[in-house]
């Protein structure tokens, strides 16, 4: 009990600091009247986070400050498996031989589940098809890009990311 | 430059185009469409500099999530579409 | 200086990604293989667009606006592909067959 209300109020926190910051940053004009009607939209906001059950689960909101990490070795899979995927698409034979491969992700919960499937799909060459029971169907342009997605690398970061 | 970037940028819209209009199923379109939506906000992105304009920003995020939310809108539209096909074939 | 060259550097490839990416959504033979053209437009095309503008912007709100627009696109971008290709499946558009039979004919 004492934990889910730990949880609720570590969410609210986050929430807040996060709507403060988007409608500071998005406005610029630091009038009276429009900070107002910030205050206005982020009861709001947090009158409809409320009725879907924000604050009574764990939230993907603590992951934020472990992010920028994860971000950028993401980044450098993108950009190393999208150099492979232009040289196929301009390679004028057009050699792709796509499978189609399962795999189990390491990562418990939904949220480990959607960071993973998006992450998949986000990289070129691969694309996640289905998620189900934490197994992921997922479709790869190449042999090769199949090799390096069984190899596990990105399931193990996952992992990583959400049980810290 | 700016001139450069945003005339690739209309190509591939042209390219997306051609795949919509060819496409052989709703997915190929949904697809291409979505690419269009996609390529369109960072085409405004990229014209707010050209001509100097940083108020085109707010246009291409706006683009960008009513894009997500249509082509999502449209998903639900063909399943729910292809269900109710396949249960009175199956009837 | 050298951050208008770097600038001028990153929207080149961004540019030259997103047209192959637009290229190869009309040479891939199905419907499963154009999806990966697509997020090759998707994600690197527009990391390497917005981050080439971003350095042209410099420190101001508009940096931080193209840097959601950015985030913007890269968490729907995969969500949207994941519900199409999802959807795709269950109407029952086989992967694997497909593709073989693309394969050949083309």
């Amino acid at each position: 009990m004492n934990d889910q209300v730990n949880k609720g109020v570590e969410n609210f926190l986050m929430l807040l600091a996060l709507l403060i910051l988007a409608w500071l940053l998005w406005s610029g004009i630091y009038k009276l009247l429009l900070l107002g009607l910030g205050a206005f939209s982020c009861l709001l906001c947090f009158y409809i986070a409320y009725r879907i059950g924000f604050f009574k689960r764990a939230s993907g909101l603590r992951l934020i400050p472990s992010l920028p990490k994860y971000w950028f070795a993401l980044l450098i899979d993108i950009i190393k498996s999208s150099i492979d995927v232009a040289k196929i698409v301009l390679n004028p034979k057009l050699p792709i031989s796509p499978v189609v491969v399962e795999i189990d992700a390491m990562s418990k919960g939904s949220i480990g589940h959607a960071i993973l499937g998006n992450a998949i799909t986000l990289s070129p060459g691969t694309v996640t098809l289905d998620v189900h029971n934490g197994r992921l169907r997922v479709h790869c342009l190449t042999r090769k890009s199949a090799d390096e997605l069984l190899a596990g690398e990105i399931n193990r970061r996952t992992s990583l990311l959400t049980h810290d | 430059m700016y001139f450069t970037v945003s005339l690739a940028i209309l190509v591939t819209m042209v390219l997306a185009v051609i795949r919509a209009l060819k496409g052989p199923s709703v997915y190929d379109r949904v697809l291409a469409v979505n690419m269009f939506g996609t390529k369109t906000a960072l085409l405004l992105s990229v014209v707010a500099f050209l001509y100097g304009r940083p108020d085109f920003l707010d246009l291409a995020l706006i683009y960008a999530l009513i894009n997500f939310v249509g082509v999502l809108a449209v998903l639900e539209f063909f399943q729910k579409r292809s269900a109710a096909q396949g249960h009175t074939t199956k009837d | 200086m050298l951050l208008d060259i770097l600038s001028w550097i990153l929207l080149c490839l961004g540019g030259g990604f997103v047209l192959v990416g637009g290229i190869g959504a009309l040479r891939m033979p199905n419907f499963y293989t154009r999806m990966h053209a697509a997020s090759l437009t998707d994600s690197t095309g527009s990391i390497l667009i917005v981050v080439g503008v971003m350095c042209q912007a410099g420190l101001s709100l508009a940096t931080i606006k193209l840097l959601t627009i950015l985030i913007f696109l890269l968490l729907t971008g995969p969500t949207a592909t994941y519900a199409l290709a999802n959807a795709a499946l269950l109407s029952g558009m086989k992967p694997q067959a497909d593709t073989d039979e693309g394969r050949s004919s083309s």
